[in-house]
């Protein structure tokens, strides 16, 4: 092993960004406050000026600060993306996270030494997917889509050595692949991949219908929740629904990614990086994931907290075969 | 301005071999589709199973005068998902013509002539221009873009000497994941499915606990449950420079409404009498616009 493996940590905020740097991160991710990122939540996210502050603090602590522009520009409209690179390589990134064709084309011609990392929201799922990329725009790093189990993350790392791999190891967990995904974008009109939201907070209303409390999602129910039941968030692909006259989570139960167990796995099959997802959770996640996730690299703490966890609930999701 | 074409993209649906060999015989026999795309692009275990079928509705389409494209896998992760990527792509260097649906494809098909189908991430000009260098001769667009997009793509695909096809008629797939939803419905696993996925002709509907349709599952795929239908569209889309027009195969006479699009594109009939002869080939399924018009893509926004 060359290095060890590198932990990846997201920041919607400045002061998340401090918590990760603080915590330990090896690298932090964060992106801009418009639809350039796939986390374009209301409060989050920053300004151009906030990113070189954010760029400065990591390069002072020897933290690997990483850009995320990674929704698809309209067309007619690409000049707000290629901004946003712009705004990346003159603040001194280690790198830009992308997914589009055209804007890693852009890149690669107007900033050549600009680090490209290839985003989970291309979803390139195969290592002819990722010599493509490579070919094409000289990617370093692909974030892997969360379909591919850890076998199969160890055959696309040593198919393709010169590009590292990076896979999600704990936060939210997208069942569809990423970037190939426009169930939100049906039902609200708003889509992770042009807007960077999924399920918009704007398209959601909770409705108590005596003792049962409605999720609605622009007007389609997504849960109904008993008496005492927790009424989660109305993530589209976390609902409940009624196929062959029963009802249930169809796709998957409201539950989030703890991968934290498979960290020697990830280690021996070649991984270069490991990512935390959540740019729009508080300090207080950054800082204690963060933390517990630093141990288990270490090999001083099995598992991340499960305080964190939506619902309480963990999954290693499509890393084991039997989740498929 | 040649006159556009008609397309018959790749069957979604799990049909059984002897369902397969009887509707592309039919679609062979009488149809107004100037290109029929083949090829599974949903699900990797289900092509064995019908490969003699397929192989037979490739020959009988291509004796009809039909050009035969071969679409290829949305998702290849498994290694024999990744094996028949690269046996379609091989096809290409043997005569055959290739639509491209992931970056994978695109990796095996550079330099050589190929299609881009609506699978691959196309939403500007960049993307186009990426694709077009390394030899792609046509796009079909994804569903999900608005009209303006759609405009603006096939002006500049048009430029860059590429054609481009937009999909008027078909259940949006919205999603595909390494989950099988379809086994799961049925309490089994991917590896184990029984080839559930082969019970429904049109997929399993999904509806929401208060009882309205919402979506389908199509094993690994999910799609909309409102059949994208573009009609009054059609004669902007022509204007705008869109080469052809793609239908997605339901359980319906595919061949009429081939003819109703052939009707409509020839100015033999009017876009109110065309959407209205579609609307009694639809027999009762909802209908959807809401993507063209820039809204959720579930609305119907009428004229």
């Amino acid at each position: 092993m060359s290095r060890p493996i590198e932990l990846v940590c997201p920041a919607g905020t400045p002061a998340a960004l401090a918590a990760a740097v603080e915590a330990g991160a090896d690298a932090v991710y964060f992106g801009f406050r418009d639809r350039t990122n796939a986390r374009n939540f209301p409060g989050l996210n920053f300004s151009p000026k906030e990113a070189a502050e954010g760029v400065a603090l990591c390069r002072r602590h020897g933290v690997r600060p990483m850009i995320a522009i990674n929704t698809y520009p309209d067309a007619g409209d690409e000049a707000l993306w290629q901004r946003a690179v712009d705004i990346a390589a003159e603040a001194g990134a280690h790198a830009v996270i992308l997914c589009d064709m055209g804007l890693a084309a852009y890149a690669a011609k107007r900033h050549p030494d600009l680090r490209l990392h290839l985003s989970v929201q291309a979803a390139a799922a195969n290592e002819h997917a990722i010599r493509f990329y490579r070919d094409a725009f000289g990617i370093r790093r692909v974030v892997l889509p969360r379909v591919l189990t850890v076998p199969q993350i160890a055959a696309l790392t040593q198919a393709v050595p010169e590009v590292e791999t990076e896979v999600f190891v704990f936060g939210g967990l997208c069942v569809m692949a990423e970037g190939r995904c426009s169930l939100s974008s049906y039902a609200t009109g708003q889509s992770p991949n042009k807007d960077g939201v999924c399920s918009p907070a704007s398209a959601v209303r909770y409705e108590q219908e005596g003792e049962v409390m409605v999720s609605r999602l622009a007007g389609y129910t997504i849960n109904r929740f008993g008496p005492g039941e927790p009424a989660g968030y109305p993530t589209l692909c976390k609902g409940r629904f009624r196929a062959m006259n029963r009802d249930g989570h169809l796709f998957e139960d409201p539950t989030s990614l703890d991968a934290s167990t498979l960290v020697p796995d990830f280690a021996r099959a070649g991984v270069a990086a490991l990512k935390i997802e959540g740019r729009q959770r508080g300090k207080a996640y950054v800082a204690q994931v963060v933390k517990s996730l630093k141990a288990a690299i270490a090999g001083t703490q099995a598992a991340a907290p499960a305080a964190f966890l939506e619902g309480g609930v963990a999954t290693t999701g499509a890393y084991t075969r039997a989740w498929q | 301005m040649t006159q556009p074409t008609l397309a018959l993209g790749p069957l979604l649906y799990n049909w059984s071999a002897d369902r397969r060999r009887a509707f592309y015989c039919g679609i062979a026999e009488d149809s107004p589709f100037d290109v029929v795309y083949l090829g599974e692009t949903v699900c990797g275990k289900r092509e064995p199973l019908v490969a003699d079928a397929m192989a037979e509705a490739a020959e009988v389409l291509s004796t009809a005068g039909k050009t035969v494209v071969l679409s290829t896998l949305a998702l290849a992760v498994t290694e024999s998902e990744v094996d028949a990527l690269r046996g379609v792509a091989a096809s290409a260097g043997e005569g055959f013509r290739v639509e491209a649906n992931d970056a994978g494809a695109l990796a095996l098909l550079a330099g050589r002539p190929h299609r881009v189908g609506p699978y691959v991430n196309v939403y500007n000009e960049g993307t186009l221009t990426v694709l077009a260098e390394r030899g792609a001769e046509s796009v079909c667009l994804p569903w999900e873009l608005s009209a303006d997009s759609l405009a603006r793509l096939a002006e500049a695909a048009g430029r860059l000497g590429m054609a481009t096809e937009v999909q008027v008629f078909g259940r949006a797939p919205l999603a595909i994941s390494a989950r099988c939803y379809h086994a799961r419905a049925h309490g089994l696993s991917k590896d184990g499915c029984r080839y559930v996925c082969g019970q429904d002709v049109e997929g399993m509907p999904v509806d929401t606990l208060d009882g309205a349709a919402f979506l389908r599952v199509n094993g690994t795929q999910t799609q909309a449950d409102a059949l994208t239908l573009l009609v009054r569209e059609v004669p902007d889309l022509v204007a705008a420079g869109v080469t052809a027009f793609r239908l997605s195969p339901h359980d319906l006479d595919m061949g009429a409404a081939g003819r109703v699009y052939a009707d409509l594109l020839a100015g033999r009939l009017d876009p109110v009498a065309a959407e209205d002869a579609l609307f009694d080939l639809l027999d009762g399924r909802a209908a959807a616009n809401g993507f063209y018009h820039g809204r959720d893509g579930a609305a119907w926004i009428a004229a």
